[in-house]
């Protein structure tokens, strides 16, 4: 038998997120939870063994405690495998040298003897903060279809947003002729999503080559992908036509929480056919109250709700005491929310205790923003906390 | 103090006959989304005991693809872990066991073949959260040769032809009442069919039983015995439900919305099932729902209440479900009505259709069926 990968996949998981503010104080942004069940490297994880793709190696640095433990030996994804499977990569000490990961170029660069092990003849490059469902072997075919040394999956995007996105600009057969990093007037609608397809060899040349380049930010979106179209390589755009969010701030990370809700919402997780895994809680089938009250919410496993749920996304383990009123909403992991606590438009970060008769945020026409409360923070009863604010201390009572 | 257990999974099958039909009484779906054979597992599991032989007979598929190879219990070892025994039978007798003494017959070798201590043995017809390191405990401190698990009787528990009634004096065991004789006021106390005993006695009381035909494990060995064995019982105090009739199932089930209850069985998240991936549940802009408990993966637009239901379970705008234990993947059309009802898993119920049964007789549809 030959020990060889047609693809594997390399998982950039080693941001920091800090603009996801508190919810990546202690965790790496990938670890975030999201709509109820699942963390956000479910979505690129399953994706990966959905399109067949057996091998991902994870590059991990910031804050990676929680992370590691959820993909674990990755069998949630039924990626523990004896060759291959799912492999966490940090950043490691050398003979010679020892660096922290500079840039997502230069972590694949110093992974390149992971990759080798496994003899592919092409490597998948994922993001870790991205929420969709994609099947990359489309994408693979494409690629190996048009005989591409690089191809970069792509969305088109609103004009009038184009500018915040790197921008693509194509010919009619799909190859790429420029690259626009957030164009103030951008020529074409087509952004990319940080996906990319290199053939093994073009990879690891010109990685190596950026290595050595000592003016580079070792970044593939900044500089080597502009090196591999400058030297003449054959780059493709490949058109992607599904849901995809970038969740790298809070109100995007809210934003595509909320398109899971209603009767045909956005984003659909209970697809059968592209089932998303994930660790499941150890926990008994949620429990409804006999004066509550559920509308149009999403309710995981283990709650207890004894109050008013409205609009809202909440997570397993999460007890909503009487009186207590959740609107719009998200609510993470194993918080508990006192009686007669009002909540809207707020996200409750895992393990936070809010007191009896706490206010917190604003409704959404206020237009004073989200209201965010840190991981396992306690807010004592009677606290109010305005629309907007972002709490990452304890509060024993008053107004923030 | 190491101990193997044995789970019996088919032994209580005729208690319910209609969900025992397809499957082994171990694998009845139980409280939203466990399967009865969790809970005995489970208990083992948290007590340390990490090797476990499942004792099947009959129409174990299904029991087999909820084990799998145990990683959901931890039990996935290379050492011991969790491992199904099917029935052994021979070119001279293909009859399968009748009995708990002839099936130990069939896996003496599973007994001779561990090196822990003690062996703990239990049945599948139970609910309740137990500590077995507490009665192993209990069995050395009083230097017993058997130990019995029993439960005070009350008005509210349930027994059937076989339940055995035990006489207990200074915690040991003077007299054993089976099947249907008249129990009296001294045998009020209901054997749960859990016991602990040292392996070595264990293995003797097989081979024993092998070379004078001895059949019944309660008659021919404890109750005949009750002199030159000591004998003795431990009180369960908890939360306990014995699932020994199609009633008895249907209370058992809503006993779970009993917040208390449900703290006990569940308050520390320590009771493991086979995992699958459902999406969180979702709530429609219609819902309505009051005192239910609800697992993952279903779609809610209509109105529960007093329910317990499974995984992937749909029920639609205007659907009235009512004191009913809906099953995996049952489908509840439009409008449709029902209560006291027990579907099985896969069932359709259509459009408009109004099924109802009573509290002391809940009316059963059984797997796959569509109305």
């Amino acid at each position: 038998m030959i020990r060889k990968k047609k693809c594997i996949a390399m998982l950039l998981a080693g941001g920091q997120g800090s603009r996801l503010y508190s919810l990546t104080t202690n965790i790496a942004k990938p670890a975030v939870s999201f709509g109820g069940k699942y963390r956000i490297i479910d979505f690129p994880l399953s994706n990966c063994v959905n399109s067949g793709i057996d091998t991902v190696g994870v590059l991990t640095q910031y804050q990676p405690l929680i992370l590691n433990t959820y993909i674990g030996n990755g069998q949630p994804w039924d990626l523990d495998r004896e060759f291959g499977g799912v492999h966490t990569l940090p950043p490691y000490q050398g003979k010679n040298s020892s660096d922290w990961y500079k840039g997502t170029a230069n972590a694949i660069y110093q992974n390149l003897r992971f990759i080798k092990q496994y003899d592919p003849d092409y490597v998948l490059i994922l993001s870790g903060d991205h929420i969709y469902k994609m099947n990359y072997s489309r994408m693979l075919n494409y690629h190996i279809l048009n005989k591409a040394d690089c191809t970069i999956a792509a969305i088109n995007v609103p004009i009038e947003e184009a500018s915040r996105f790197g921008v693509l600009n194509t010919k009619e057969d799909g190859s790429i002729y420029e690259f626009e990093e957030k164009p103030k007037k951008p020529k074409s609608t087509l952004a990319s999503m940080g996906i990319y397809i290199f053939s093994t060899k073009k990879l690891e040349k010109y990685l190596k080559e950026d290595s050595k380049n000592p003016k580079s930010s070792n970044d593939f979106g900044k500089d080597v992908l502009p090196k591999m179209l400058s030297c003449g390589e054959k780059m493709m755009a490949y058109v992607f036509d599904g849901y995809w969010k970038d969740v790298g701030t809070i109100e995007s990370l809210y934003e595509a929480n909320m398109d899971l809700l209603g009767d045909s919402p956005k984003f659909d997780v209970t697809d059968s056919a592209w089932k998303i895994q994930s660790r499941s809680p150890l926990a008994p089938p949620h429990y409804i109250g006999k004066v509550a009250k559920t509308f149009n919410s999403i309710i995981m496993s283990g709650c207890e709700i004894y109050g008013e749920v409205e609009n809202s996304i909440i997570s397993s383990n999460v007890i909503i005491k009487k009186g207590a009123v959740i609107k719009n909403s998200i609510i993470m992991g194993d918080v508990i929310i006192n009686e007669d606590a009002v909540v809207d438009y707020s996200i409750i970060d895992e393990c936070a205790n809010i007191g009896k008769n706490v206010k917190i945020g604003e409704n959404k026409e206020s237009d004073k923003g989200i209201t965010l409360i840190g991981r396992n923070l306690v807010i004592k009863d009677n606290c109010i906390i305005e629309g907007g604010k972002i709490v990452d201390k304890d509060m024993q009572g008053g107004t923030l | 103090m190491k101990a193997v257990g044995i789970i019996f999974s088919n032994i209580h099958d005729n208690n319910v006959p209609e969900l025992a039909r397809l499957r082994t009484l171990g694998s009845i779906p139980f409280g939203g989304r466990y399967r009865l054979i969790d809970f005995p597992l489970s208990n083992m599991v948290n007590s340390g005991i990490d090797t476990v032989g499942i004792i099947t007979k009959s129409n174990y598929q299904s029991l087999m693809d909820h084990v799998g190879s145990g990683k959901d219990w931890d039990l996935a070892r290379k050492d011991g872990g969790v491992i199904i025994l099917p029935p052994y039978g021979n070119v001279e007798s293909s009859n399968l066991y009748e009995s708990r003494l002839e099936a130990l017959k069939g896996v003496i070798n599973f007994l001779f073949r561990a090196d822990e201590e003690f062996v703990v043995m239990t049945d599948c017809d139970t609910v309740c959260r137990i500590n077995f390191n507490e009665v192993i405990e209990h069995h050395i401190r009083n230097h017993a040769d058997i130990t019995l698990i029993y439960k005070r009787l009350n008005d509210n528990e349930y027994y059937n032809k076989n339940t055995t009634f035990l006489n207990i004096k200074n915690k040991r065991i003077i007299g054993v009442k089976y099947q249907n004789q008249e129990i009296g006021e001294k045998y009020q106390n209901v054997f749960t069919n859990m016991f602990v005993l040292k392996k070595s006695l264990l293995q003797n009381i097989v081979m024993d039983s092998i070379s004078h035909n001895k059949r019944h494990f309660m008659s021919d060995i404890i109750a005949s015995n009750l002199d030159s064995l000591k004998v003795i019982g431990y009180e369960h105090k908890g939360f306990f439900a014995g699932i020994t009739s199609l009633k008895a199932y249907y209370d058992s089930n809503m006993k779970m919305l009993d917040t208390k209850n449900r703290e006990e069985v569940f308050g520390d998240r320590s009771v493991f099932t086979k995992i699958l991936d459902s999406a969180p549940t979702k709530y429609g802009s219609s819902a309505i729902v009051k005192n239910s408990m609800i697992a993952d993966g279903c779609t809610i637009e209509g109105e529960v209440e007093n329910s317990i239901i499974f995984r992937n379970v749909k029920v639609a705008r205007g659907a009235k479900i009512k004191n009913s234990i809906i099953m995996q993947n049952t489908v509840l059309g439009e409008n449709s009505t029902l209560n006291c009802i027990i579907t099985d898993k896969n069932v359709v119920i259509k459009d408009r259709k109004i099924l109802s049964g009573s509290k002391n007789h809940p009316f059963y549809i059984s797997k796959g069926i569509m109305i």
